[in-house]
Formats: structure tokens, sequence, C-alpha cells
């Protein structure tokens, strides 16, 4: 029980901190300020994308992997797992050295569609949705997993397409690891700091999600710092709550 | 139990203040030893570390390590908390915000100086010449975000110059800004001579006329928290003697 | 409409090699002990299993020929597969879940939710559509399991141990249930079981299976007067033995002998029914052709009978009756006589 009590304080007292040392008299006014707005809405549309990004190329990857065996199989699963393990400002220096203007692809989308990545919007997203994507990849491959791989038997044999057993069997019987998946990406990505900075850069309304609006306001306006903290918590425990168990849990 | 609590506090008490006893203010320079912990602006990384391991060669037994990173970041850290023993830093305004908040010993001391440079790609692909072509359309600028020294710097000089620059990125230090264009992904930023400098071949400097340049002043000062005091000022009065031709050799001017 | 099989496939531990023809209207049971490859010959027959040699025919159309590059895939196959754990999508409702089959082939949802409606009439749920399958009792789901196979109309019909995982009485009444279904589908049906009581109630014809291969097939009072295996013959509760008979003589390949009533030369098996095996405390003296010592190892009381497991040569069981153990004061380890007459040898060619 001890032991338990201090992993609870761990997690409590800096939340706790948080919300004490808040100006709560000029919170508002921060708040109304055009930077924090830019920055706030800028993060939820980074981080949604990333996710719905995650959602479509990585639940067929999740499936290839719990359901096919390649040769190269397991190089390839620890290769979309180390975004996981790896400090985010390397996978930053790796995105740039992939899709930066003197990349691997990235030249030749410069030269060939005219997009640029760097600097940008959606190099951002593209930032988030690579460190976060695995989170995603993993939680549904374990789902695929545990599954009962009868009930796909089952509707084969009762004239099911494999479209339509995975669409109509497969995946609602997955339906808890794929929403669990989805928060996990998201939240991953909403907080996403490192490859965002080296990859996208940092400049307001544009690649300055609120990660980095609350690092670089801790240096002149720790006031503000603790406002953008508090607002990104506020937002993060709503998405979290509103899902709790009755999604998270078994279905 | 709490009886032995307060006990073993009481101890601990002693023998801190034993230590501090050992490194007396008044002692001599033959008694030097310990370590200290030196912040310094990232620009300061090359020719202080240089720096620390020609003192730690002329004292023995003595230990210089070093925490570099934004000035503006630094004070930050230091105003929550942080313990060192001096503060190197790249502008002023941030040393004034320590003086401020009461967290020096005596006055600062200016000890180099540093000119803005603008730093363009090896072979200086994009012909880039002076402060006015960085507004050139289709050119990717990268800056120092405007809350570190050499952000700030930067829009001063730009603004001297009369030209206004649209960042496709504000970066939080100033080799982050190096890094880019030494990498190809922007085409020219605003950084120290010192930098360019110091990134060796990878990158090219194109000057910025003494006119429109804002030269940077480095004051460094003593931390009030430092639990050697000695050392630290033996390290402040290194770098104001026998550190200058380091510094000079990194790219900094004397003051 | 027949089904014809000829399969040869890997399972890993052993080859799967069988070959069989069921007609339309006759039931098949296949039985075996677990492990036999039941389950896989279905799979196999479903096409979820590939098969690595032979052909498959359903109706004059081939399923499956990895010869001629032919296979197809399950969902193409007019089939219905009937699963030990029912396996009812549990997302679904009762409706969806027998409506399934017939919209993933094409049927519109409105003419499919009727028609399973009608289904669920049919097997005695009427009132069941909106449940889900989790709050169903074992045989209200495997009786919806049956509604959602037979709805789709389905040319073969495998059910794999379909009452395995009921209780005793559940699965009388549902056997019930199941024939009268089986009696008005017109298609070929296979019933997968190991429960002899099953088989034989249910079956036309049987098919032993162990170790992926056919051991005997025919009637169901063929198999078990003709018991080919310790298999069958323990299913059947009878001593098996195989020899080579002369002059009326067997001589058995596990050591021994037993004289026979009359029997061509050749390979034989011989079956002696354990209740007309005599035990005597002495050496008897009188017309049993075949008298031999054992010793009884093992006593288990059955019923009102006591089946007593004997060494010897041969080894034999006996059935005789409680009292006759108390009289003989018969216990484990005890030397006795065995004595079995030779009109009791039931020989057949092997």
């Amino acid at each position: 029980m001890i032991l338990a009590g201090a992993g609870a304080a761990f997690f409590i007292v800096p939340l706790v901190g948080l919300l004490v040392r808040t100006p709560w008299m000029s919170a508002w006014h921060e708040l109304g300020s055009p930077e924090v707005l830019a920055a706030l809405r800028l993060s939820l549309l980074a981080s949604f994308s990333a996710t719905a990004i995650a959602l479509v190329l990585g639940v067929p990857l999740a499936w290839t992997f719990a359901r096919l065996t390649f040769p190269g199989r397991s190089v390839l699963r620890a290769l979309t797992v180390l975004p996981m393990v790896l400090p985010p400002v390397v996978g930053g220096v790796a995105l740039l050295l992939a899709f930066g203007r003197q990349g691997l692809l990235g030249g030749w989308l410069a030269t060939a569609f005219g997009i640029h990545l760097p600097f940008t919007t959606a190099g951002a997203i593209i930032a988030e949705t690579f460190v976060a994507m695995p989170f995603l990849v993993i939680t549904v491959e374990a789902g695929l997993r545990s599954m009962d791989t009868r009930f796909e038997d089952a509707a084969r044999t009762l004239g099911a397409s494999r479209w339509t057993v995975l669409w109509r069997v497969t995946l609602p019987l997955v339906r808890p690891s794929l929403i669990a998946g989805a928060v996990l990406c998201w939240a991953r990505a909403l907080g996403e700091f490192g490859a965002t900075i080296t990859f996208a850069g940092n400049f307001p309304g544009r690649t300055q999600t609120m990660p980095l609006a609350v690092y670089l306001a801790l240096e002149t306006n720790p006031d503000a710092a603790i406002v953008l903290s508090l607002v990104l918590l506020a937002v993060s425990l709503a998405v979290l709550i509103g899902l709790r168990d009755r999604w998270l849990g078994a279905s | 139990m709490h009886v032995r609590v307060v006990g073993a506090l009481g101890l601990i008490a002693m023998v801190a203040l034993c230590s501090a006893c050992g490194t007396n203010p008044s002692a001599s320079s033959s008694a030097l030893s310990g370590t200290i912990t030196i912040f310094a602006a990232s620009s300061l990384n090359a020719a202080y570390t240089a720096i620390g391991k020609a003192f730690e060669k002329t004292h023995p037994g003595t230990m210089v390590t070093f925490t570099f990173g934004g000035s503006s970041m630094l004070v930050s850290q230091i105003q929550q908390g942080a313990i060192g023993d001096v503060f190197a830093s790249a502008d002023q305004p941030n040393m004034q915000k320590l003086i401020n908040a009461g967290l020096t010993v005596q006055s600062p001391i200016v000890f180099a100086r540093n000119d803005l440079e603008i730093v363009v790609g090896k072979g200086n692909p994009k012909h880039i010449t002076s402060l006015a072509d960085l507004a050139r359309s289709g050119l990717v600028v990268v800056l120092c975000a405007p809350v570190v020294p050499c952000g700030h710097y930067a829009a001063q000089a730009l603004q001297k110059a009369g030209v206004s620059v649209q960042p496709a990125s504000q970066e939080a230090d100033v080799k982050a800004v190096l890094t880019k264009v030494a990498l190809g992904e922007a085409d020219a930023g605003i950084v120290y001579v010192t930098d360019v400098k110091a990134a060796g071949g990878a990158v090219e400097g194109v000057a910025i006329p003494p006119a429109v340049n804002v030269v940077a002043e480095y004051p460094i000062v003593i931390l009030k928290d430092s639990q050697n005091r000695a050392l630290a000022r033996a390290f402040v009065s290194y770098v104001l003697t026998d550190g200058r031709p380091i510094l000079v050799r990194y790219g900094f001017t004397n003051p | 409409m027949t089904l014809e099989a000829r399969i040869r496939a890997s399972l890993g531990a052993f080859e799967l090699d069988v070959e069989l023809a069921v007609a339309a209207g006759e039931l098949v049971a296949v039985l075996g002990p677990n492990g036999a490859g039941k389950t896989s010959l279905l799979r196999a027959l479903a096409g979820l299993v590939p098969v690595s040699a032979g052909r498959v025919t359903l109706d004059g159309v081939v399923l499956e020929d990895p010869a001629e590059g032919i296979r197809v895939p399950s969902e193409r196959r007019p089939i219905g597969l009937v699963f030990q754990d029912y396996l009812l999508f549990p997302h679904l409702s009762v409706l969806e879940n027998v409506a399934f089959g017939l919209r993933a082939r094409g049927m519109a949802r409105a003419v499919a939710v009727a028609q399973a409606g009608r289904w669920l009439d049919r097997v005695g749920l009427p009132a069941e559509g909106g449940r889900r399958p989790a709050s169903l009792s074992g045989g209200q789901a495997q009786r919806i399991a049956l509604a959602r196979v037979l709805a789709c109309n389905p040319a073969l019909l495998l059910l794999d141990e379909p009452m395995a995982a009921l209780d005793a009485s559940t699965r009388v009444e549902f056997r019930r249930d199941l024939r009268r279904h089986l009696e008005s589908f017109r298609g070929v049906r296979l019933l997968v079981t190991h429960d002899p009581v099953e088989a034989m109630a249910m079956a036309d014809r049987l098919v032993v299976l162990e170790n992926g291969h056919v051991l005997q097939s025919g009637t169901p009072a063929d198999v078990t007067q003709h018991p080919r295996s310790r298999y069958v013959a323990d299913l059947v509760g009878v001593n098996l033995f195989r020899g080579r008979v002369s002059h009326n003589v067997i001589t058995l390949a596990g050591g021994g002998s037993l004289t026979t009533a009359g029997a061509a030369d050749g390979d034989v098996f011989a079956v002696v029914h354990p209740r007309t095996v005599a035990l005597y405390r002495t050496r008897p003296d009188g017309t049993p052709r075949n008298v031999w010592e054992g010793r009884a190892v093992d006593l288990d009381l059955e019923g009102d009978r006591v089946r007593v497991r004997l060494t010897g040569s041969p080894p034999i069981v006996a059935e005789v009756t409680p009292a006759a153990v108390r009289e003989l004061g018969l216990d484990r380890g005890d030397q006795v006589w065995v004595a079995v007459k030779a009109t009791e040898v039931n020989v057949y060619p092997a």
C-alpha cells in the first residue's frame, strides 16, 4: 500500500503544484492572448490529424504484424516500434534526413510536387505522427493477437469476403484496442516537443504547438507558461475522462 | 523516532558546515580544490570548454563543469533554484534579471564581445551578401526566438538596417539556428561570429557592416548560492586574464 | 448431391489422409479420439486449411484440387459449419447473427432480417432476436448457431462436435431438435464427434478416424460388432484380439492363443465379450476350450457389474457380478483361472 501511495503521489504532487502556482487572477487575460489561442488551435489540429493518419496507416500495419508471417517481419516490426524508444530529437533529425530539403525523399518531393515539409504545419503533423503512431500499432496488434480468430473462420464459412470479415467482425471485436490505441497516440502527439521543434521548427501560428509555447514562455513569462500548461492539462483530462472505462475497458 | 530524525539532521548540518569551513574564503589560491559549475550561454560552448580545461591544468585537483544553454533558459533555471557557482550571459538584460532577483554576488564584469554575422551554407549557394538579401522571397531564413539574446540582437540589427524578415522558424538557441543552416534545411540565419568560426567548413559567414551590427556584451558574475566562492572567484579572474587569448582565438573580441 | 473427398494434408504432428464419400440424405458421423484430426478434416472441407494433395468435389463441382491448381475460397463454398463453441458474434444481436450470412452474400438488410426472424421461429426462439449472445444459455446459443448456418441454405453441412459444450440434459434435447432439422435438410451432412452414444444415435454411417487415418467405415452395427481397433473396442467395451488362424487356433499377435469354433485360416480379428469370460479359483475341468492362468490387476465397479482386468497370456477383461467377487474373495493381485468357450470367440477377417 505504501508503495502504491508513493506511486500515486509521484503523479499527483506535480499536478497539484501546477494548480497551486497558477496565477488565477491573470489567467483569463493570458488565455485570451492570440499566441495562446493560436498554439492551442494548432496543437489540437496537429494531434487529431496525426491520430487520423496513424489510424489509416497503423491499423493495416498492425493487422499485417498480427496475422501474416513473411521474411523480415521482425525487423520491420522493430523499425516501426523504434520511434517509441528513440529520443524525440533524434526522431526529428531522422525526419530531416529523410524529408528535409537535402533529404532522401524531401528533395524529390520538392522538385516533383512542390511539397515542402520542414517549417510547415504539415511538418509538425508528420513529426507528431512519427512519434505517436507506434503506440497505436502496438496496442491494436496486441488486440488482434489476443482475439479468437475462429470468429473470422465462422464469418468466412458464412460467406463473408475478406473485406467484410475485417469490417464487420475483426475490427468491431478489437474496438477497445482501437480506441485505447488512438487515445494513447493522440495524447503522445499532443505532448510532442523534440521531434516537432527539430523538424518543423517553431513559428507562432504555423508550427508553435502548445509544448513549444510553454518551453519558450517559461523563459520570459513563467505565469503564462503555467497557464498554458494548465490548459494543456485540462484538455487532456477532458478527453481521457470522457473516454474512461466504458471505452477503454472490456467491450 | 522523532528524536533520532532530529539527531540525524543535526549531524548532517554539522558535516555541511564543516565542509564549508574547509573552504574559507580567505584561504590562499594554493589551497584551491573542489568542483564548480558554470552556467554559460551556448555561444560560449567551445571557448569556455577550452578555458575550463586550461584552468584545471593550472589548478590541479579542481574540476570545472559546464551547463550551456540559451541565456534566458539558464536564468529561468537559476531562478527556479538550480545550483551553480558562476553565470556567463550573452547579454545584459538577462544578467539584470538575476541581479534584480538578488541572486548574484557583487557586480558583473563584461569579459568579451561578440558580433553578429549572417550564416549561410557552404559555397553560399543563394548568393547572400547583406541583411537586405534576407528579405528575398523564397529564401528560408531561421532566427533565434525573440526571448533568446541572439534573437533580440538580430531583431535590433534588422531594424537598424530597415529590413523586415519572415523567418521560417524561431529556434530556442543559437546552436539550433547554426545546425539548420549546416544541414541545408535553411538558407540563412543570424548567429554570432564565434558560432560561424566554430562550425568550421560546414558553413560560411557573411559580415554585417558595423553601422548596423549589434555588439553583444558578455557579462560574468558569481552566483549567491555558490558553495565554493574561492574557486569561483579564481575562475572568473582566469577568464579575465589568461582566458582572454583563448576567447579571441574562438572569435570573440576584447571588451 | 454427393460429397467426394480425397484429402491429404499436413497437420504438424501427423498427416491427414482421408477418403470418404457422403450422399445427400445420409448422416455420416466421424468418430475418433481427441487429436485424431476430425476437426482438421472439417476445416479442410470448409476451405479454412489448405490441402496438400487430393480432390474435394461437391455435387460435381470441384472445390479443391491442388494438382490442377483449383482452390475455391471458404466464402464461396456452399457450406455451413457449426462449431462446438457456437462462435456467435458477441458484438451483434441474435437476429443480426442469424442474418449475417445472408447479408454477407448480398441480401438486402430488411429481407435478411425478416428471413432470420423466420429461422428463429423454426428453432423455437422467436422472442430472443434482440438479445446479445452472452446472455444466452448453451442450448439456446447452439440453436441460434444452427439457425445462422441453415439460413444460408448450404449444400454441405459440417457439424463439429455440436453438443460437446452442452450439459447432459440439454444435450438430449438438442439431439432431438437437431435430428428434426436434419431430417428436413436436403444437402449433405457430416457430423464430427468423440461421443460414441451420439454417433450411434444419429448416424447412418460411421467413419472411425485415428491419427489422421480412416481405420474403419460402416454402419454403426457393423462397426461395433466388428471393431478393427483398440479405440473402437474400448468404445464398445469388448476384448479385441488380432492374430493368425491355423486349424481353428488363433496365434495371437500379443502372445498366447485362442481356440475358435470354426474359422477360416488367415489373419483375423477376434472379439470376446467380457460377460462371456468366467473366472475360477482353481483350474476348471469342463467344456471351455480356452483356459489359462491370469492375475487380477484392476477391479472396477460399473453400475451393477464389476469389470476385472487380468494380465496373462493373453490379457483380457472379464465382467462379473459383485456377489461373485465377494464369494470368490477376489482382490487385486490374486491369481485366478480364466475360461472362455470357443463358441464365444467371434472371428472375422482382418
